[in-house]
Formats: C-alpha cells, structure tokens, sequence
C-alpha cells in the first residue's frame, strides 16, 4: 500500500493512499500558509482566514453548510499553526467525492460576507481569551515571543488583540486569495478507495482551478541568541509553572532526531503527530527528568515539546511545581539534570529504550485513515512526504555520538530562555 | 449508503467472574488493553471524597514483586503508557502495546490489578501531585462552574454532586490504610471486564487472561445503587467571580434519566439537536455562528446508571454572560415548546447512525465501545441494533422529552469567570 502522487496541471499535488481497514475515506486539504507568513498588524490573519472558510462559498450558499459532511455520519474540522494551515474531513467512502467538491469549494470560492466577517471577529477574540483562562498557555505564548526578536514564530497564530481588533474584511479575503490556489496546496487522500478512482475526482474537482503565484515570502532569519533570556508572569494565580525553551533545529536538520532520541531519554517518547500524539501522554515514569523532579516531589508534571517545524523553532520543558515548592528550587533541578546530559551525553541502554519507544509510537499513531493521512500532508508542508516515510531509519540510525553532540551544541546557557509564571495571592 | 457488517466481538466469562471482550483487528500490530473495574468515585465511603481517585493515582506505583521504578521501565522500554483514570462508576485501565509484548503487559497489568502495595514513600509523593492538582482546578474556571453545578444539581452527598478529586481537607486526610481498603473492597473479578482489542485472536485474549487472572479468588463486592436526583425546585444561579481571568465559563444544567430507561434514545436525539449536531446544534447556530459570542458552546447528555445530567457550556467574555444565558434560555424554552423539526430530527438519526464506522475504526474507539456496552447491558450486536433503535424514535418522543427537561425555571445556572453581574 504505497502512496501515489500526482499533479494536475494547475499544480495542485495529489496523494492517495489505499488503506482498505475500513470502509472510511479521509481526505485533508493542506496550504503553505501559517502564522509565520503573517506581517506585523495582520497577526493571527491565518488562522481567521481558516475559520472564514467554513462559511458559505458561490455553491454551498451559508445556510447550506450545517451538516454537509454530518450527513455522511463524518467529521470534519480544520488547524492553523506557523507553518501551515489545513481542513479535514472523515467519513464513510461513499462521501469521498463530495468531500473534495468542498475542499475545491473552499480553495477558490469563499464568499467573505462582511457580516459573517464581524460575527467571526468576537468567536475568535473568545477564542484568545479563553486560551488566556490557562496560565501554561499564557507563559508559552510569552516564552516564544521572547526567544524571537526578528523571526516571525515569535507572534502567537491566534494573533495579537490590537491586530484582531482592527483587520478588515478586505485584508482577510486578500490574504485568502494570496495563499488558497493550487500549486501552493497538498490534497491527501487516504482510506477504503479506488486510487485512480480517487484521481479522477480531483482532477474533476480541482482541475478547473486556476494556478496563481506563489510568491517567494521573505523572512528574517533569527540570530544567534547571544546569552540566556528570562522572563517572568506575574498574575494572580494558585500555582507556579516554570518553562525552559531552547533554539531548537528545523525538522530536516542533522540534529533534529538526535534531539527527538534526547527529549525521549528526558522526558519520554511524544511521537510525531501533531493531530495524535497528544491524545496519549508519553511513557516517561523512568525519564531523567520524571525522576529527578516529579519523583522527588518538586514538580507534580514534565513534559518535553519537540515538534518537525520548516525552520528553526523551539524545544521546550514544561514543568509544574508542586504546591509549596518554590520557582528557584525548580529551576536548580532542571537545568542541573539538563546540564548532565550536556555534559556526558545518553547511555546505551537509554538510546535503545528511546528508539524502541519512538518505534512503538509511530505504530500507535497510525491506527486510523485520518492519522495516515494527517502525516503525509503536515509532512508535505514542511519538508516533503517522502521525507516522512523515512523517518523510522533516521532515527535508527540515530547514534550515541549524534545526541552526545546534539545535547552539547543545544543545550547551553547562552541558547536558552527561562520562563516563570509566578503567582500573586488574590486579594480576597 | 454502507452497510456495516457488526463487530461480532467474542464475550467470555472466567470461572472467577470476570468478563472478557474480544475482537481481533489487523489495521497495526498492535493491542489495545482496555480493563474496567466498578470502583468509580460513587464508592467513596462517607467523608473521604477522592478516595478512588487518589487509588487511580497510587494502584501502580509498587505491587507484592514490583516496585515503581521497576513497573515503569517494564513499561517504558516498551513504550507503553498505562493510563488511570475514574469517573463515578468506574475505573480504567488502559494502554497500547505492540502485539510482541502483549502477553509480558498484561501479566503486569494484572500484578496491578491484583497485587497493589501502595508504597507510604510513593502515597506522599502524589499526595502532593493531588494537592496541586486541586490547587489547579481553584483556579480554573471551567472546573469551578463544572463543580459547582454538580454538587447544585445533586446535593454535596450524593455520588454525583460529590468531589471527584475530593478535597484540600480529605485528601490531606487519606492514609495508606485507606486506599488498601478500598482495593481490598472494591477490585474483584466479579467487579472486572477486559476488552482486548486489535492484532490477537479471541481464543488466544481469552486464554492469555485466564492465565494471568483466572486463579484471582474474591467474594464479589456489593453494589451501589444510585439514588434518585433530588427535585429541582425553581431556578438556581451562582455566580463565583474570578477577577484574574480573560474569559467567563458557563455551565447550565439539569438532572435526566439513567442509561437503561427506555427513553434514552428520544433523549440523545434532543441533545444531538439541542447542542451536539454540526457544531454545537441549535446553540451553535444562536450563540456562535449568529451572534458570535463564543468559540465553545455545546450541551452534553450523560445518563449513566444513575439518572445523569444534562449540560450546556459556553465560554464567553464578562460582557456577554448575560446575553448568552438569555440565549440558552431563549433556545431550550423554544425547543421545549415547539419540538424538533421534521428535518432536524432526520438529520441527527441520520449522523448518530452514519457515524459508527468511525466510532469503530479504531482498536481504543471499539475497545470504549465494548466496555461502553457492557457496563450498560446493551448486548454484543449493539452495534447493528443502535441504527433500529434509533430509527424508532418519533418526533412526539423527542418533543416529549425536551419538554420534561429544558425548563430554564428549574434549571441551575452557574457562571464562574471575570464576572461578578447580578445574573438571573
């Protein structure tokens, strides 16, 4: 059951992949597009623009889109994030046609109604807030924004308030019509369907589409950080949480799965799924940094944040302190076992057990057509589909010498930067 | 249209009691292990709220041959994570193994299940991973509204108003004596199911459990039966200010039926119009969509084996809280009055039916589904009957049973947020 790929003549790549397990098809409809293209005063734009396209097109007219795909007992959803921003819908195979007839819909004919346009404009900054409600979010949103002075993955894909305040109908459809043509799109296609049949129907339904410009996106590489950052949240809370990012290499960097080895030996295997991995939290009880701080009562979770991204982004540590353990204490036991394994590198056994884990997760997190289907297409985006099928030999491949290198050249001092969220007792 | 074929899951029972679920799946080699006991929060005795909870925290932390550490690298190098989790009724455990390692996993699993020391070292250690949990959920709105609306609708001691995850006073309060005893009275075979789903055939499943678990002896633990909810006497609203927040938390609710009633079908067909069909049903429409006040509203129907509650959430800003209440008011006095419409009430039949081969594609969503099953009785070809059941529900039924539930002046109301309004 290989993957097929094909273009049509307006550029649009298309991916099929038969997965005969059940009789379900899902399809995803990937654009290069993310936060990261976004320009200052249109923070958050990406995201605003994937929410604009659910609502009605010149053939799917508004009140017609309640239950488009419900009705083929499926599902269907949508995400941006800093590099890209996709659709998706699973349902029965029966569906498969009509579900490429709204990805081509919502490629090239969104409507934009002015009004649809203000209502989504409150839906969105309730979105913000809602994210704000959580302490952890609100000190990632401000860790990344710190480790970034000139690259554009320092602004959050939700956006700025200022900036979803005031951006106008006419900046979202532009910025809508700039990205959403073919040749800068990935079409996948992955489930109980006929590979040429599957084709076919894209090429009936995209084919008519016109190809546009892409345009080469200029981008401020970041420097070189130049000594370790901190910063601090103070906010009225009940518990202190502490974050540790480090600049952390693009997924087609050398040093990218050696870091992966690393963050398992650290804090467990995570997978590489975007849309699955979270849904299980890693194996990581014997993980040094489990021990070294939730076992001994410092901290009451860890977790490690190393996701594929097109350029160089972050690796995180994420910790919660335990009521009545202070930020200091925390902090010494952290960059204490992180800097151990600068120093002296993973073991042996520890490099086996990582790769075995990564191995077991990449298995778990292919158990359905949508999970197939989500990797070759966040893949596409970044680097190339092909790229993720070689995954499992990269990191077979991965060395004792490789995470030795890769945790010395990383983890330092000087490319780091340390968060706090520190909590101010209420005054009732 | 696709016709779906069954599950025909296997179904066995071992001489000690305990029920196993079968069914075998090619699509990765591996198995999910998908192990249910009846020792949810509803068996916390009298004053020890968190109790099983606490249990969930500590079972696996050392057994009569294992200590922790060795229990964790049995697991890791494996690269499986085992899963604790309880809800009222009951508590899982849960993980996903290659098929290589299945036979090693699940004699583990059972040294758990069976074997629990609950080390005094390890109880303080998540002693003090509860507190802070609890810390947490003070200062999460969500969980406060959620809270608060349970205990409103229930009353504070009844299983299903109580504190899951007890409190600051009684988890401090809990010993190691305590969370043995509950292990001693509530883990029996009797009391057990197992679904193992995925790369393993039935006969095999069935004989690898009666390897680990079959020589398990036990006299079979009482059951609880839950009580009536208490009468719902006019309309309830709190508001809990949380100054230091962006965003207000909206939970309303009422009490219904239990999963076995016969109108459960006509139940979850109101709820799947009400605030589940596309986005959030008729909520959806009125709060997101029309007046885009909220990225989340939704309403959530859980009869259980007691007579669960019906609950609509939204997520608003301090400035809309009362709109959106007089929003869902609006919505359930309107559906409450007229019914459902012909077309809406097809539509749901429509994706509540469509919608099981996705429910089913994968080894943990068929491994819920069994379990799911088998806690409520509902048979092995649950499956292939659910479309029938459904089917039959007519629009008076549905219409009926809006009526009996959505009256927004016997509803409790609780907003928890930026937000200290004289709501009403």
């Amino acid at each position: 059951m290989g993957v097929r790929e094909e273009f049509l003549d307006n550029g649009l790549r298309v991916l099929v992949q038969e997965e005969h397990t059940a009789p379900l098809a899902s399809v995803w409809c990937w654009y290069r597009v993310g936060s990261k293209d976004e320009l200052p005063g249109l923070t958050g734009i990406s995201h605003w623009v994937e929410h604009m396209n659910f609502k009605g097109t010149t053939n799917i007219p508004r009140e017609k889109v309640k239950g488009i795909i419900e009705q083929y007992g499926g599902y269907w959803n949508g995400y941006t994030w800093i590099d890209q921003t996709t659709y998706t819908e699973t349902a029965t195979r029966d569906a498969l046609d009509h579900m490429l007839f709204i990805e081509a819909e919502r490629m090239a004919s969104c409507l934009y109604d002015p009004a649809d346009v203000e209502s989504e404009r409150t839906v969105i900054i309730s979105e913000l807030q809602g994210g704000e409600n959580d302490p952890e979010q609100l000190l990632d949103q401000e860790l990344t924004a710190a480790a970034f002075h000139a690259h554009p993955y320092r602004h959050p894909t939700i956006g700025w308030l200022g900036d979803l305040q005031t951006m106008t109908r006419d900046d979202l459809y532009g910025y809508y019509r700039q990205h959403y043509v073919p040749n800068n799109a990935t079409l996948v296609i992955v489930g109980d369907v006929d590979a040429d049949d599957a084709l076919k129907s894209a090429a009936r339904r995209f084919g008519s589409i016109p190809g546009g410009e892409v345009s080469k996106r200029r981008r401020t590489p970041e420097p070189q950080q130049l000594g370790e950052r901190r910063l601090t949240v103070s906010k009225e809370g009940t518990t202190a949480y502490l974050k540790v990012g480090y600049h952390a290499p693009a997924a087609t960097d050398p040093d990218f799965f050696p870091l992966l080895v690393l963050d398992s030996v650290l804090t467990g295997a995570k997978g590489l799924n975007l849309w699955a991995s979270f849904r299980t939290p890693p194996p990581q009880r014997s993980a040094r940094l489990y021990q070294a701080l939730v076992n001994t009562g410092l901290a009451s979770a860890v977790s490690g944040g190393l996701v594929p991204t097109q350029e160089p982004f972050l690796y995180t540590l994420s910790l919660t302190a335990t009521d009545g353990t202070s930020l200091d204490a925390l902090e010494s036991a952290v960059l204490e076992a992180v800097d151990l394994v600068r120093r002296q590198g993973v073991t042996e056994q520890e490099l086996r057990k990582a790769k075995t884990q990564l191995r077991a997760r990449f298995v778990f997190e292919q158990d359905s057509i949508t999970n197939v289907a989500h990797q070759l297409g966040f893949f596409e985006t970044i680097a190339s589909w092909r790229y993720f099928l070689s995954i499992a030999d990269r990191i077979q491949a991965v060395t004792l010498e490789d995470v030795a290198r890769a945790a010395a050249a990383r983890l330092t001092a000087s490319n780091r930067v340390i968060g706090r969220f520190e909590p101010v007792s209420g005054a009732s | 249209m696709i016709t779906h074929r069954g599950l025909s899951p296997t179904r066995h029972v071992l001489a000690n009691g305990l029920t196993v679920l079968a069914k075998e799946t090619r699509t990765t080699p591996a198995v999910t292990i998908y192990a249910g006991f009846h020792a949810g929060t509803a068996y916390d005795p009298p004053a020890c709220d968190g109790l099983a909870f606490f249990v969930s925290k500590t079972l696996d932390r050392g057994t009569a041959s294992r200590t922790a550490d060795q229990i964790a690298e049995e697991l890791d190098s494996r690269g499986v994570t085992l899963s604790i989790s309880v809800n009222r009724h009951a508590m899982w455990l849960v993980c996903t193994c290659l098929t290589e390692d299945f036979d090693h996993v699940l004699s583990l699993m059972g040294d758990i299940a069976m074997q629990p020391v609950f080390p005094a070292a390890e109880v303080e250690t998540r002693r003090g991973e509860i507190v802070t949990l609890l810390r947490q959920d003070q200062d999460n709105p969500a969980t406060v509204a959620m809270e608060t609306l349970m205990r409103t609708l229930y009353g504070e001691t009844h299983p299903y108003g109580r504190r899951m995850r007890g409190t600051l006073e009684s988890v401090e309060r809990m010993t190691r004596n305590d969370l043995q005893q509950f292990h001693a009275r509530r883990f029996a075979p009797q009391a057990m199911s197992i679904a193992l789903v995925g790369d393993l055939a039935p006969d095999r499943a069935v004989a690898v459990t009666e390897s680990v678990f079959g020589g398990w002896q036990k006299a079979p633990p009482e059951d609880v039966v839950v009580n009536g909810a208490p009468p719902a006497n006019g309309r309830r609203v709190q508001v809990l200010p949380m100054m230091n927040k962006a965003q207000a938390d909206v939970a309303y609710g009422f009490t219904t039926i239990r999963r076995q009633d016969p109108q459960y079908y006509a139940y979850w067909l109101m709820n799947n119009i009400l605030g589940q069909y596309a986005l959030g049903g008729r909520l959806g429409d009125s709060i997101r969509e029309r007046q885009g006040m909220a990225y989340y509203t939704f309403s959530s129907l859980d009869a259980s084996l007691g007579p669960g509650p019906l609950i609509v959430r939204a997520g608003v800003s301090p400035a809309n809280v009362e709109r959106a209440v007089a929003s869902i008011d609006e919505e359930l006095a309107k559906l409450a009055a007229e019914g459902p419409t012909d077309r809406e009430l097809a539509e749901s039949k429509q994706y509540l039916t469509g919608s099981m081969p996705r429910t089913l594609e994968t080894n943990a969503g068929i491994a819920t589904f069994l379990q799911t099953a088998e806690l409520f009785g509902l048979g092995l070809d649950y499956d292939l009957r659910q479309a029938s059941l459904l089917g039959e529900v007519t629009l008076e039924q549905v219409h009926a049973a809006a009526r009996a539930v959505l009256d927004p002046a016997r509803a409790a109301v609780v907003v928890a947020g930026p937000y200290s309004g004289s709501l009403q």
